[in-house]
């Protein structure tokens, strides 16, 4: 085997295969999206934003992309910095804190429902506690709050372990020699988080917050699962094109708008958290 | 100065004790809603929709003898088992290749590979259901286990080729390259001296793979009609179907993750750690 043409040989496979499955479809709902009765038109787009539920659906996706992100961040965050000075039973209470990355974001809006449907345990602890005589509906139309606050909640619950994976997976990289060294100049705990793991970790929350907001807008199952048809979101929307209009036309323009926001999205988070060229460890 | 000594030790108890509680409480922010799905999946259909709710288990399997026995469930079941089986087998076969090709070579083209790569990391990739599903009618793919398991495979190579990518750089190549002296080929020495070290790190990504496909729903419930995974049909019946027959369906679906995870827990921060750089 010619040692030059083996790498080659070994990224083929990959290479084909995203080609077919990867490129090949993006193309496919780029043009199609594109396309109108008669050759190239931007009908689709037009179809899909003069529809009243586009602007709602844009908007609940984007609100809910603002509420969840930070909170994840700052949890995420928090979670890693307490397991770095943890000695003991590090290994369990990481477990544990890892554990809604297995869960799929069906299940979670499922496990979220039990806590918030009519019969559910919200109900019956606020009952217990004698603040409710009665259960309420709380996930309907006339409490959209709660029903954001639900998705929120579940969103939250679950996705904050990726966040944390590559945040811990990011602080170990740091050398724990700049932390020696600014304790002997007496800097506090929070002046080191600041000064030395918050610059350090940029590649990380990089990492971290483009995976976490691609993610964001991709929101459906969770959103399925707790508001149904009272929270329209743009993957949803998708859906909904797809099957219950039969528009495949319609499906394809929404899947680029997520696709758009997505990119935009990236780009800015890379561009603010940018390592400037010898700054990396 | 033994006051200050006092006061010091005092605030230091008092930091170490909020510490430890916020410790607790966000190992309990974890467990209590997934400890609260499995006591309704062990409570009888009745109590599932009775007020108020017991929060202890009655240890009633009803509900999920229910769930296993509602029409098409099963098969569902099934069907996820063999998609993301198939989806572990491809993603690793195809990945792990080049993630050995990024740790050992040097290549012409080798950035503009790890671009391709992390780029797919980038799109929301189940979108990418809805035009396959026309190209799976074509070629007489559509609503077919194979069909979804490539998608998912397409979900699932990006980590498999980065982490494979981090395992393989962490055995020194010196050890390679010892086996060669020592009278093997490339592949044989891949057999005897790489194989051996890098199979659990394999095991893991692999399981990893199997993680997504199992709770993958979106390109599920686009690209299944008559054969269903378990998350699409799910999903398909929210509106219709009993709350007992939901929570049992997640209880299902939880299960399997939880002790995924728990087997790869080890590799999950090496794997992140490299895929960074």
């Amino acid at each position: 085997m010619n040692a030059n043409r083996l790498p080659y040989l070994l990224i083929l496979p990959v290479t084909l295969f995203l080609c077919l499955f990867f490129l090949y479809p993006f193309i496919q709902v780029a043009s199609q999206a594109f396309t109108g009765s008669d050759g190239f038109s931007l009908s689709n787009f037009e179809n899909v934003f003069s529809d009243w539920k586009f602007p709602i659906s844009l908007k609940n996706t984007l609100l809910l992309a603002a509420a969840v992100v930070p909170v994840q961040l700052g949890l995420a965050l928090l979670m890693a910095t307490m397991v770095n000075r943890m000695q003991k039973g590090r290994d369990l209470v990481l477990y544990v804190w890892t554990i809604p990355l297995g869960i799929s974001d069906l299940a979670a809006g499922i496990i979220w429902l039990a806590i918030f449907e009519q019969s559910g345990f919200l109900n019956s602890m606020m009952q217990g506690l004698g603040f409710i005589d009665r259960p309420t509906t709380l996930l309907s139309y006339k409490n959209m709050g709660l029903v954001f606050l639900a998705i929120a909640l579940a969103e939250i619950w679950r996705a904050t372990a990726i966040m944390l994976v590559i945040l811990v997976a990011g602080i170990g990289l740091i050398p724990k020699e700049y932390y020696e060294a600014a304790e002997v100049f007496g800097a506090s705990p929070w002046k080191r988080f600041l000064r030395i793991t918050l610059p350090l970790l940029r590649p990380s929350l990089q990492t971290a917050l483009v995976l976490r907001v691609i993610l964001a807008f991709e929101i459906f199952a969770v959103v399925a699962a707790l508001g149904g048809t009272l929270f329209p979101v743009l993957m949803g929307e998708t859906y909904a094109y797809q099957f219950e209009r039969l528009n495949s036309g319609g499906a394809a323009a929404i899947a680029l708008v997520i696709l758009g926001i997505s990119i935009a999205f990236t780009l800015v988070i890379l561009r603010i958290l940018r390592v400037p060229k010898g700054a990396q460890i | 100065m033994s006051t200050v000594t006092l006061t010091n030790t005092s605030t230091s108890n008092a930091g170490k004790w909020v510490y430890r509680s916020a410790v607790l409480l966000l190992c309990a922010w974890v467990l209590v809603p997934i400890y609260l799905l499995f006591v309704n999946t062990l409570s009888s259909p009745e109590a599932v929709n009775s007020f108020p709710k017991s929060f202890t288990p009655a240890f009633d399997t009803e509900s999920l003898e229910f769930f296993l026995g509602f029409s098409g469930m099963l098969n569902a079941l099934l069907n996820s088992v063999y998609v993301a089986a198939i989806t572990m087998v491809m993603s690793i076969v195809i990945g792990a290749p080049a993630g050995y090709a990024l740790s050992r070579f040097d290549f012409r083209g080798k950035e503009l590979f790890r671009m391709l790569i992390l780029l797919t990391r980038a799109f929301p990739l189940p979108l990418l259901a809805l035009p396959l599903a026309v190209m799976f009618i074509e070629v007489g793919l559509d609503d077919s286990i194979l069909g979804l398991a490539l998608v998912h495979t397409t979900l699932a190579i990006p980590f498999a080729v980065l982490i494979t990518f981090s395992l393989f750089s962490g055995i020194p190549v010196e050890l390679e390259e010892a086996s060669w002296t020592l009278g093997c080929t490339r592949l044989s020495g891949f057999r005897h001296v790489v194989l051996p070290l890098i199979l659990p790190g394999i095991t893991a990504s692999a399981i990893f793979a199997f993680v997504i496909s199992w709770n993958e729903v979106f390109a599920a419930a686009v690209l299944t009609i008559e054969n269903r995974t378990l998350t699409a049909f799910l999903l398909q019946n929210l509106d219709t179907s009993p709350l007992h027959l939901k929570f049992a369906g997640g209880f299902i679906l939880v299960v399997p993750a939880l002790i995924f995870i728990f087997a790869v827990r080890k590799y999950l921060f090496a794997m992140w750690g490299i895929a960074n750089r």
